[in-house]
């Protein structure tokens, strides 16, 4: 029977915490391009991204200590491809010493180096480097912990934290998706135009998945997840800096902002839920609100409609009314009859539903709620007896919105969403 | 999703094992090496026996220690994985793999978590 996973302590993580703010930011932002550098230098890309790791460790070690060198970038450079000389060199000895025979890597499993001069020296490979990371041939959880540490410059222990996995468990998946890379024989190059706009809807599902991670997290031992919610948005604006014209990646970008924008406002000092009708919207980041906000609509005037867009226009409606029964309800239910045109998703259908309760009141809502029962994506799902519950007690009948908030409180895997619905069925009690 | 697998068992069934009991150790030890290697293992621990159990109750503020298990049945928690995995599918896959799945019968539950949607 099972032996606990030993722990693996990282020792580097520590003086990643304690860094400076400037120094790490600086290392995070410096981190992809250096990858970058390494592997169009070197090929082997699980290779360079440890040397990169190990040379970012040092860095935070020696920088906040003897200072910032001159060039940074150039030091990282300079220092990762030591480690992985030494770590060939050592891989060589050992081979030798075995009496294998001392076959190099083939020629396959390295990457094409581009062609030297074809690009700028200081080229930013960031966005091959994402691409990369959200391969589709990995699972979302794999592209999500590799872009976090390839792209996002994360130890594995703070990527570990976030996800509340043990060390071991993600350094194992940080491995076995670099190995699913190599074994690919993906080169290190932007993906084909062809292919460009479905791998560019990989990539920014990767983001909001690490945005929504840490925006649902709600209080208490999982803070460190909170700062999720920080990361994909620095990495949705590195995103729109290289593909500014893209209206999908604005698209995320307001969405993650005008969502984070209620954050404080989302639960109360005791951790508890407080949906979006109850929040003080005084505490609600008008900054970050004017941001989405001229953010979406300048995109909407110009680019392609997309769902990231959509999103972002209902979170702007909500966020402009200055209370809850400002609201401009109709407007909110023609975005997501828009949003259900263009997406397949029940879970919109379920939103559609409320704001049509606000618009043609609640037996509307509950009329458009019976044709998800049909639907085995959303039939058991919480939220569709939450929604129904919230319907039900908007239209006076105490009895069954109390039963279905009940029922939601069962078959929720969420704490804080479990305690918030039993209570709503506690204040309808009879 | 996180899920913990328990495995129940009974000492009829162990007894039965007879000398199949290290092949059956052997399969358990290849299949969690299989969920280490695909970064699904989070962890996992054998139970002793419950003849070693203890049950504590609290009755007029006073803790009353017993022997036994809280719940008198034939059938015990013998052990649980906690897994993490991309579907349910897959975690059911896993379940049906463990093979105490054969003998008696093992139960898949998803963990609560501290994260929550907009509601």
């Amino acid at each position: 029977m099972p032996a606990a996973a030993a722990p693996c302590p990282d020792a580097g993580a520590g003086a990643r915490m304690t860094v400076g703010a400037g120094v790490e930011d600086l290392l995070r932002e410096l981190a992809p391009r250096v990858i970058g550098a390494l592997v169009r230098r070197y090929g082997h890309f699980d290779e360079c991204e440890d040397a990169v790791q190990e040379a970012l460790l040092e860095a935070a070690v020696q920088w906040p200590a003897q200072g910032v060198p001159g060039s940074p970038r150039g030091w990282l450079i300079t220092v990762a491809s030591r480690r992985l000389t030494d770590q060939w060199r050592s891989d060589a000895a050992r081979r030798r010493r075995e009496e294998t025979v001392a076959a190099r890597t083939p020629q396959e499993e390295f990457f094409a180096p581009g062609p030297e001069g074809e690009r700028p020296p200081d080229q930013d490979d960031t966005l091959t480097l994402l691409f990369l990371c959200c391969h589709p041939e990995l699972s979302p959880a794999s592209q999500v912990a590799l872009t976090l540490r390839a792209v996002g410059g994360l130890t594995t222990a703070q990527i570990a934290r976030a996800f509340m996995v043990p060390e071991a468990t993600m350094a194992q998946r940080i491995s076995r998706a670099k190995q699913r890379i190599k074994a690919s024989g993906v080169g290190f190059a932007l993906p084909p135009e062809p292919e460009r706009a479905g791998r560019l809807r990989v990539v920014l599902h990767v983001l909001y998945l690490i945005f929504n991670e840490g925006y649902t997290t709600t209080s208490g031992p999982d803070l460190h997840r909170a700062e999720l919610t920080g990361e994909a948005i620095r990495l949705a604006r590195a995103l729109r800096r290289l593909l500014p014209d893209d209206g999908e990646v604005a698209g995320l970008l307001a969405l993650m902002l005008l969502t984070d924008a209620r954050r404080d406002a989302r639960t109360g000092p005791d951790g508890s839920l407080i949906p979006l009708a109850e929040q003080d919207r005084g505490r609600w980041d008008r900054k970050a609100i004017a941001e989405g906000v001229a953010l979406i609509t300048e995109t909407l005037a110009r680019a392609p409609l997309g769902p990231y867009q959509v999103q972002a226009a209902i979170a702007a409606v909500h966020d402009e009314a200055a209370r809850a029964e400002d609201t401009d309800w109709p407007q909110i239910l023609a975005l997501f009859e828009l949003l259900e045109r263009i997406s397949d998703n029940p879970m919109v259908t379920l939103n559609r539903a409320v704001a049509l309760a606000m618009v043609r009141g609640p037996r509307a809502g509950l009329d458009l709620l019976a044709a998800l029962d049909a639907d085995d994506r959303v039939a058991s799902h919480h939220r569709l007896a939450a929604v129904r519950g919230h319907l039900l007690e908007m239209a006076g009948d105490a009895d069954a919105a109390r039963d279905c908030y009940t029922l939601a409180a069962r078959r929720t895997t969420s704490l804080p969403e479990q305690r918030y619905l039993m209570g709503r069925a506690a204040r309808l009690a009879r | 999703m996180k899920y913990m697998l328990m495995i129940y068992s009974n000492p009829e069934t162990v007894q039965a094992l007879g000398e199949d009991l290290d092949a059956v150790m052997a399969e358990v030890d290849g299949l969690m090496a299989e969920l280490t290697e695909s970064g699904e293992w989070l962890g996992g621990e054998a139970l002793a026996d419950p003849v070693n159990a203890k049950t504590v109750r609290i009755r007029d503020g006073v803790p009353v220690v017993t022997d036994g298990p809280f719940v008198e049945a034939k059938e015990h928690l013998a052990g649980y994985c906690l897994l993490e995995c991309d579907s349910l599918e897959r975690a059911l896959e896993i379940a049906a793999r463990w093979p105490d799945a054969r003998f008696m019968g093992v139960e898949l539950r998803p963990l609560m978590n501290g994260s929550a949607d907009e509601v």
